[in-house]
């Protein structure tokens, strides 16, 4: 089976998956973020790689942050970007997705940043368009956030500089969190010797051994002599489902507290793709700690988001 | 009219055949094997050298999707395509809209089929009204509409009182209860197997024990209850376990497996092909290859198409949204002989469980060239080698994970009733 992000000379034509993608794809990605990180300090916050090209923000699903960090970028490559937010518009009224999609791409759209609540969704788009349209999936239900995990990836190497000794512990909702996802299949393409999962079973999806995950229900086990901690966002509406009794019971055994925090090394980064729920999964002590990560990732966010555009777009 | 098929390989389980020679047709009726009888004149001739010539399948479970979805698929284009996959006669589910649960709806549908004359067609019932699974239905009446068991399609029956008291009431009458093992609650959003994939896909899974659960408490009910019960579309080892130990206690059950089930596991969901969304789902290489052994050894009784077409405003759609179901009335055959050949099982069984087994689990004609037998024949190419073209399929639903796939078998013939329907 072909690999759907990949043109016929193996070249990033999508980006949709962190899964599958070569080694030195990623790393490519995060040398190039590098070179646009000094763009964001100057005057003139532009450089022309995308000049001519549309980029359309398709989000059948709410976001603020990843949408405006997009947005941002694109328009530091000086592409025309195109805001839709298609839950208000044309789905609404009945349009398919596939409609939707062919009548933006007569408006001469290059490239596509989906996200949807479906998993799958962008795969959908991207065997759709033709093949002078770049897919970017900025988001698919469970499935992946592949930005996301590129950015956290950015950061981790930032700090650590290698991932060949690390160990990395990805903490809380994992069934439901595409980051995760992306986090897992990111670093173990990196090399990362040991990934490991902490969470209670409601909340680890099946089959996270085959990903090369190690996993652990009890946090205090699974933090001892971790690198680095990437702690996940949990959404409110667990607590129905029957996944979780309280936000509390889980914050008191899942939350990262200071003093589970010294059970990682001393020098271990704390990573939380936000929006934080404080006294939910993270306790503000840590949350604005020394060690802990979460509102320096903003400066990289953009200069990753601009490096994927411009690998995919800029030829 | 009457008919000579001569010189095919005559293949029949319950006839005890698997030998070349002739089959006369006289009045809608199988009148002789071999030898012609006393002044019969055979007004055509078939030549079925280097053929297979075997009774009419009969699929256990064809969606046609009248009345209520003419947009998905019509009654003339599927019984079309059912002749041209070799199918005679088809058992229908009841969830039509309105669903088969009255008998003005029954008698209206076997009315249609019978004036396009074409393949036999026999509707299950529903079991409660509208499937909702709360009010029983007029199972006699029914029943002397015509529909030949009675079922809850794929809509659960969540409350254990009312499943309990279908079937004693079923009993009362001898009907048969078919039901799809699959507990509601744990299936609940589900759109995948639960493994490895669906983790990792980001799908919602359906664990095995959807349907383990489901089994025990259908067994535990027909212990206490003692209806017949036919179990649709087996999906897991553990399932087919269960259903082995069921079978040796002596309980009344047979099941039944859709053909795609004995090919492809979750793994072919691929990077989210809809052409994969079936329910029940793919499972793992362990339960493929268990679900064929039970259906190599009689466990599962009968292999059926499963056919379901959906259109593609349905079908084209990320995969959580998308409808399931496949086409299968053309490929039931050759996926039931190449599964066979894969698996080192006579052809002559794999015909079997979709002729004569699945007659038995129907109740209804056919299903064997048995002199006597009403003249429902197939007949094809064990050797022909086709490409699956969606496009070129006759049936509406051109869903099917088998697109461009090649398989060998093709019919060439098909006889409803001693009539040449197809061919």
């Amino acid at each position: 089976m072909r690999n759907p992000q990949l043109n016929d000379h193996g070249e990033l034509q999508h980006l949709l998956s962190i899964e599958g993608l070569p080694r030195d794809i990623i790393t490519h990605i995060m040398d190039t973020a590098s070179s646009f990180l000094e763009v964001s300090d100057r005057e003139v916050k532009k450089v022309p790689l995308l000049r001519g090209k549309s980029v359309f923000n398709l989000f059948f699903e709410n976001s603020t942050r990843t949408r405006t960090t997009f947005e941002i970028a694109a328009t530091r490559l000086s592409a025309d970007v195109v805001n839709l937010d298609v839950r208000t518009s044309s789905t609404s009224k009945g349009e398919s997705l596939l409609d939707t999609i062919d009548n933006l791409a007569a408006m001469h759209a290059d490239m596509f940043v989906v996200r949807h609540a479906q998993s799958g969704a962008p795969y959908m788009i991207a065997s759709h368009v033709g093949p002078d349209i770049n897919v970017i999936n900025a988001g698919d239900g469970r499935h992946a956030h592949p930005t996301q995990g590129l950015l956290d990836m950015y950061t981790i190497r930032h700090f650590k500089k290698d991932f060949s000794n690390l160990t990395v512990a990805v903490v809380g909702d994992i069934l439901h969190s595409r980051v995760a996802r992306s986090d897992i299949h990111a670093l173990t393409s990196l090399g990362v010797p040991e990934v490991r999962a902490i969470g209670p079973l409601t909340l680890l999806p099946p089959g996270l051994e085959q990903m090369g995950v190690r996993v652990f229900t009890d946090m205090r086990e699974g933090l001892k002599g971790v690198d680095v901690i990437m702690m996940l966002r949990l959404q409110n509406e667990r607590m129905r489902g029957a996944l979780l009794p309280s936000a509390q019971e889980f914050f008191k055994h899942y939350g990262l507290t200071a003093e589970k925090l010294a059970l990682a090394k001393p020098d271990a980064i704390v990573m939380h793709p936000g929006p934080m729920n404080r006294g939910v999964e993270i306790e503000s002590a840590v949350a604005d700690g020394p060690q802990s990560d979460i509102l320096k990732q903003v400066t990289s966010w953009i200069a990753v988001r601009m490096a994927v555009l411009g690998v995919l777009g800029g030829g | 009219m009457t008919i000579m098929i001569s010189n095919g390989r005559l293949v029949d389980v319950a006839a005890g055949l698997d030998r070349v020679g002739h089959l006369h047709v006289d009045g809608g009726r199988v009148v002789a094997i071999d030898a012609l009888p006393s002044g019969f004149v055979a007004e055509r001739v078939i030549d079925a050298s280097g053929l297979v010539v075997c009774p009419g399948l009969i699929d256990l479970s064809a969606r046609l999707r009248e009345p209520g979805f003419e947009y998905k698929a019509t009654l003339e284009s599927e019984m079309q395509a059912a002749l041209a996959g070799g199918v005679t006669s088809l058992v229908c589910p009841p969830d039509t809209d309105p669903v088969l649960d009255e008998p003005g709806l029954v008698e209206m549908l076997k009315h249609r089929a019978r004036s396009l004359d074409q393949a036999h067609l026999y509707p299950l019932g529903a079991l409660t009204v509208g499937l909702k699974g709360e009010v029983l239905t007029e199972m006699a009446e029914l029943a002397e509409a015509g529909c030949v068991g009675f079922s809850q399609a794929n809509e659960a029956l969540v409350d254990t009182q009312v499943m309990a008291r279908a079937m004693q009431y079923a009993r009362s009458f001898g009907f048969t209860v078919w039901l799809r093992p699959q507990d509601s609650f744990l299936a609940r959003g589900g759109v995948a197997h639960s493994g490895p994939v669906s983790g990792r896909l980001g799908l919602s899974g359906v664990p095995v024990s959807a349907e383990t659960v489901a089994l025990h408490t259908i067994f535990e009910l027909i212990r206490s209850n003692g209806c017949r019960i036919h179990l649709c579309r087996l999906s897991s080892a553990a399932g087919v376990e269960l259903v082995r130990l069921a079978k040796r206690e002596g309980l009344p059950v047979t099941a039944d497996v859709a053909v795609h089930h004995l090919h492809l596991t979750d793994v072919d969901i691929g990077y989210f092909d809809t052409s994969c969304r079936v329910e029940p789902p793919f499972r793992s290489q362990r339960d493929r290859e268990a679900l064929g052994a039970a259906l190599a050894d009689g466990t599962i009784d009968a292999v059926c198409s499963d056919h379901t077409p959906v259109d593609d405003d349905a079908k084209l759609l990320p995969f959580g949204e998308a409808e399931p179901g496949v086409t299968g009335l053309e490929l039931l055959l050759p996926l039931a002989l190449s599964w066979a050949q894969r698996a080192g099982v006579p052809m002559a069984t794999a015909i079997a469980r979709m002729t004569t087994d699945a007659a038995r689990i129907a109740g209804c004609e056919g299903g064997s060239l048995a002199v006597g037998s009403i003249a429902d024949v197939c007949l094809f190419d064990p050797q022909a080698h086709w490409v699956v073209s969606p496009a070129t399929l006759r049936s509406q639903g051109h869903h099917t994970p088998f697109a461009q796939r090649e398989l060998q078998g093709r019919v060439r013939a098909t006889l409803v009733g001693g009539r040449v329907a197809f061919g």
